[in-house]
């Protein structure tokens, strides 16, 4: 008896050893940050001197500050062109390539060539991509006798342009979600309306994309939370502009916190943004669960 | 015969059309691939011409040597790849250290902590900014610092700064643990009757199981450290310092018309990535099938 306690109590202290520099991490860089961030949305603090509690300053000036209910504009207006056109294109790659055929497996390579590059590196060829004069996009749209716009300079287009960069890159990691979710749909589903004399495009509609309802709905979660914390590709891109129609939530909290120091404040538009992105994260969790026990 | 004749025929042209489409979306993939190697390989006045040249009339590599040049981005390169590899060796080790203890061995609180951890998750990286910078600026007895963690900039600065919050992420824990739970636990017994080591168990007899899914965390680690982006322009202020993405973007943000160099900085920033990916394909595509399946 007491050798079985000695040998238990042996295994729970090797296993705190185990976890000890993943705690002591998580406490220093999570949990402690966490706290921070919300005393810290009380103050003024400012880097170099001052950190005074201000009460709830911070949230009432959140209010009236229309540059960060613009940037929440922005990342929604960007967020309803982009979710659904990800879908789409997503699942439509995932139909195509569910095939044994024989080059299936190189076309699934070239499509999920793009995910592999940082935001950085496609934002800047994109950049090149999207010139007015010499890019490509508008080269090729000479072909066909239209004057392309200048993508990343003007407020109607700017947008767009960022929408374009990050549908190239991740469109091909969701592919292969979907392409997983395909290959998850019970086939007799497809011989019985095969029987029922159903043609390709009713099977679509009717078996496949039900089927993959939460596949759809984790994908468009996942993504409604990226785009929500949109930076790098808005960064390089535009720069937040022209006129700040392509600014977002997360560059204007790096601006307000690491250019003009106001970090106390920073932290409270933080705040706002992570109940934003809170919500969808439940979503996505509910639905993850729901979709373990259908598996 | 004339019916099944028919019935290849509808079929090739099905599979001819599958090709011709399939190829068309590969190309519209691969174009922006193209594009740059293209500008990158192209001499200066080649660069700058209607209508678009597809093919260069003679190969430079002098846009290379500029980008190397102009800045130096080779340091550039050294830093990313130190960054990365770092990254790698933490969350492999910790990530599997903490994964094996919450999925083979009894403590009271493994439930709860593990819990802990994974609702983590869902903080966006936004809130912990800002104070875990005041965090590493406050390291005690580090970087000029005293026991108060006053006086120097403490972590600030330093790869460390950068490596260390993400040193054991959540995710690293929650894959490894899958996959130690789906190892049997019978190897573990008896290896604690014949007198082994807790740590030796897990050393020599688990850990060399999860070759596979090692790969496929560090590659995911690798692709993350490599191009991130907003972490290390925070953290990092000294240009010696700087990663590779930093150089890419301060070029194409200093240099805006330079687009030779700039897409040849742009390549060198994606090509470790595309290596890494060829190399290892198999890998990549089980870690994006869990991602999906677990969120």
């Amino acid at each position: 008896m007491s050798a079985i306690n000695k040998l238990e109590r042996h295994q729970a202290r090797t296993a705190y050893l185990f976890i000890a520099p993943t705690m002591l991490l998580f406490i220093i860089f999570m949990v402690i940050p966490v706290v921070m961030a919300l005393y810290l949305s009380f103050t003024n603090y400012d880097v170099l001197s001052r950190m005074d509690w201000v009460g709830w300053d911070n949230y009432r000036r959140l209010l009236d500050d229309s540059l960060l209910w613009l940037t929440f504009r922005n990342v929604l207006l960007y967020a309803v062109i982009f979710v659904p056109l990800n879908i789409m294109v997503s699942f439509g790659l995932g139909l195509l390539v569910n095939h044994a055929w024989r080059g299936v497996k190189l076309f699934r390579t070239l499509y999920y060539l793009p995910t592999l590059t940082s935001a950085v590196a496609a934002a800047t060829v994109w950049l090149w991509l999207l010139h007015p004069e010499f890019g490509l996009v508008n080269g090729l749209l000479s072909y066909i006798g239209v004057t392309g716009p200048a993508w990343v300079a003007q407020t109607e287009t700017a947008m767009m342009a960022i929408v374009l960069v990050t549908l190239w890159q991740s469109v091909g990691s969701n592919m292969i979600i979907y392409l997983a979710g395909l290959q998850g749909v019970p086939g007799h589903l497809y011989e019985s309306a095969r029987l029922d004399g159903a043609n390709r495009w009713d099977m679509i509609r009717y078996i496949t994309w039900p089927q993959l309802r939460p596949t759809t709905f984790l994908v468009s979660t996942m993504a409604i939370i990226g785009a929500l914390q949109l930076f790098d590709q808005a960064f390089v891109l535009t720069q937040g502009g022209p006129a700040n129609m392509t600014k977002t939530p997360v560059y204007l909290i790096y601006q307000q916190g690491f250019n003009q120091l106001q970090m106390g404040y920073a932290s409270a538009q933080a705040f706002v943004l992570a109940m934003a992105i809170l919500i969808f994260s439940l979503i996505n969790m509910r639905i993850t669960k729901a979709e373990e026990s259908v598996i | 015969m004339e019916t099944t004749g028919q019935l290849t025929g509808a079929k090739a042209l099905r599979r001819t059309g599958f090709y011709l489409f399939s190829a068309i979306i590969a190309i519209v993939m691969f174009l922006p691939f193209y594009w740059s190697l293209l500008t990158a390989i192209k001499p200066d006045e080649e660069i700058f011409t209607i209508p678009i040249q597809w093919i260069p009339t003679s190969i430079t590599f002098d846009h290379f040597v500029k980008a190397f040049t102009t800045v130096p981005f080779g340091l550039y390169f050294w830093n990313s790849f130190v960054l990365a590899v770092l990254g790698v060796l933490f969350n492999l080790f910790f990530g599997s250290l903490s994964g094996y203890a919450f999925a083979k061995l009894k403590f009271r609180l493994n439930q709860p902590l593990f819990r802990i951890l994974l609702a983590a998750m869902m903080i966006p990286g936004i809130v912990t900014m800002i104070p875990s910078v005041y965090v590493l600026q406050h390291f005690p007895l580090l970087g000029g610092n005293n026991l108060m963690g006053e006086g120097g900039y403490g972590l600030m600065n330093t790869i460390w700064g950068v490596i260390l919050p993400g040193a054991s992420g959540s995710f690293a824990v929650f894959f490894m643990r899958q996959f130690f739970v789906s190892l049997p636990g019978d190897m573990l017994e008896v290896a604690r009757i014949e007198g082994a080591g807790e740590f030796r168990i897990f050393w020599r007899i688990y850990l060399p199981l999860t070759a596979p899914a090692l790969a496929t965390l560090g590659i995911f680690t690798f692709q993350a450290g490599w191009n991130s982006f907003l972490w290390p322009m925070i953290v990092l202020n000294d240009p010696e310092k700087h990663t590779i993405q930093m150089g890419l973007q301060a070029f194409s943000y200093n240099y805006q018309t330079d687009f030779g160099p700039m897409m040849a900085g742009a390549l060198v920033a994606i090509a470790p990535i595309l290596v890494l990916f060829l190399l290892l394909q198999r890998y990549f595509v089980q870690g994006i099938a869990f991602s999906g399946v677990k969120g």
